[in-house]
């Protein structure tokens, strides 16, 4: 079905995407740096709360490091708060001319979007993830399998965030303004995943919910616990094969609302 | 005002979030509390009073300057060139445009947050006690006014900093919520008195509360927070003026 000139085509915009963050140069430096800073500030806060009985829901000081500096370099990889062009395009028309291209909407998204994210890992995720290693004990993985593993969980977390923020655009198809879903999107994602503190800290029945009903620890805390090798590498595969599980999930709730949304789109004028 | 509540499901829902985002900063600190019942030395009563005065004064200054963080986007459209043509102050103007109702909610609820804080946290109550802790808030609002202020003017130099003012403007926003004693290392040194983060909700709360800096900073500290909040709000002013003057437009 997906035809060797279409990848080739997908390919290009990633790599477009790619090249055009390479020339943000500023943006990049300013972002590293605001990661680097709430890195330190998440760290001491969780290593004080670690101070008296030396662990957290289970997490170690050092894995606690890891834990918030990896996700301060993840931040801007899985990017959760994505840029506003999509929406921007519905509110305005000119997604017609997207839709005039021969590249399918929500491919062209992910495409697009896996271009940003390399970019990122190669500047926005060292950065922070160099200074807390210069700074802090970390607790590095035990088994190198675990390197490998991270990455998949890290490229199923982005692609995961990307369907999701394509699913939050295309509420722009009704409402026009997103800025509410927008909202409502960062708050409910950044607490489920585990931005603000490990998801275990929260009552059992609770992160069962998160894990198995909501798409949000694919975003972060299922790369983070691989890496911390919680409950060990099967555990790791487990929570890879969850993250894929969503994937297919969300491209295809994505795709249902696609079709709907282009239904319900009129173009105006000649 | 009236063209945001225009697209009213979105308004909607954008008001319900903001005031949820606050709320995640109270949820959060319980979180932790929850896991173990001191943070940095602090009971849960006194912590909550310094997430109270910070969760007025941050929002409040947000409310007030916060959409001067737009500068970026007038100096790269030009916009910023009919700001300055005007007889208004520019400051003024950019404060004024695209004016946020919905932050509104916010500072009723840090007031809220603060005014609970007050009742559950042992203050040893005297006179000049009640006139810190009208003062205090107000004082905090002016210091992130003054930080908002800054970190926007640095986008006449260097246009792609938004996210370096976010790192001292809302990152400042949790420094001062917790107490100093949480952080460690150069970073409680550059940030807490450094910037003088500390002096928004931290000194003030333990001068409320009665109780001395553990790590030994000087008691009559405690009480300078509208000092210092004016010294910022100063250096903020003459900031942004030079780098008014410094601005030459996009060109063409």
């Amino acid at each position: 079905m997906v035809s060797t000139s279409a990848v080739r085509v997908l390919a290009a915009l990633a790599g477009a995407e790619f090249r055009r963050y390479v020339t943000y140069r500023q943006a990049t430096v300013a972002g590293a740096f605001t990661n680097t800073v709430f890195g330190f500030l998440r760290c001491y806060v969780l290593l004080s709360v670690a101070a008296t009985t030396g662990q957290v829901a289970g997490y170690s000081p050092g894995q606690l490091v890891t834990y918030v500096w990896v996700g301060q370099g993840l931040l801007a990889v899985v990017n959760y708060w994505g840029n506003q062009e999509l929406p921007d395009r519905v509110r305005t028309g000119q997604v017609v001319s997207d839709l005039l291209r021969p590249v399918d909407l929500m491919a062209g998204f992910l495409a697009a979007d896996t271009g940003r994210a390399g970019h990122a890992m190669l500047t926005r995720f060292v950065v922070p993830v160099a200074v807390g290693l210069l700074a802090f004990d970390f607790a590095l993985p035990a088994h190198a399998v675990t390197y490998a593993l991270f990455a998949v969980s890290v490229v199923l977390a982005v692609l995961v965030c990307s369907a999701c923020r394509y699913l939050v655009s295309l509420t722009a198809f009704w409402l026009l303004d997103i800025r509410g879903a927008q909202m409502a999107w960062v708050v409910v994602s950044g607490v489920g995943s585990g931005l603000y503190f490990p998801l275990a800290v929260l009552p059992d029945w609770l992160v069962t919910v998160l894990w198995v009903g909501t798409p949000f620890p694919s975003l972060l805390q299922a790369p983070l616990d691989v890496l911390i090798e919680r409950g060990g590498t099967g555990h790791g595969l487990l929570l890879v094969a969850g993250q894929a599980v969503w994937l297919a999930v969300m491209v295809g709730v994505g795709r249902l609302v696609q079709r709907r949304a282009l239904r319900r789109l009129v173009v105006q004028g000649g | 005002m009236r063209a945001q509540s225009q697209y009213r499901l979105s308004f909607v829902l954008e008001l319900v979030f903001s005031t949820v985002v606050t709320s995640m900063d109270l949820a959060t600190v319980w979180v932790l509390f929850a896991v173990n019942d001191s943070l940095g030395g602090f009971a849960g009563p006194d912590v909550l009073l310094m997430v109270g005065i910070a969760a007025f004064a941050f929002p409040a200054a947000d409310l007030v300057v916060g959409n001067v963080e737009k500068l970026r986007y007038y100096v790269r459209s030009g916009l910023f060139d009919a700001v300055l043509l005007r007889p208004l102050s520019a400051l003024g103007q950019l404060s004024a445009m695209d004016f946020a109702s919905r932050k509104v909610g916010r500072v009723v609820q840090g007031t809220v947050i603060y005014v609970v804080a007050l009742a559950v946290a042992p203050v040893q109550w005297s006179v000049p006690v009640a006139v810190l802790v009208v003062l205090t808030p107000l004082a905090g609002a002016v210091f992130f006014g003054a930080i908002f202020v800054a970190g926007a003017t640095v986008a006449f130099w260097w246009i792609d900093s938004g996210e370096i003012s976010n790192a001292f403007t809302y990152g400042g926003k949790d420094v001062a919520a917790y107490p100093a004693t949480v952080f460690g290392g150069l970073f409680r040194r550059f940030f807490t008195y450094g910037l003088g983060f500390a002096f928004v909700a931290y000194l003030p709360a333990l001068a409320m509360l009665g109780r001395s800096e553990p790590l030994g900073v000087p008691d009559w500290l405690r009480w300078c927070s509208p000092l210092t909040s004016l010294t910022a709000a100063t250096l903020a002013g003459l900031f942004w003026r030079t780098g008014v003057r410094h601005y030459r437009s996009t060109g063409s």
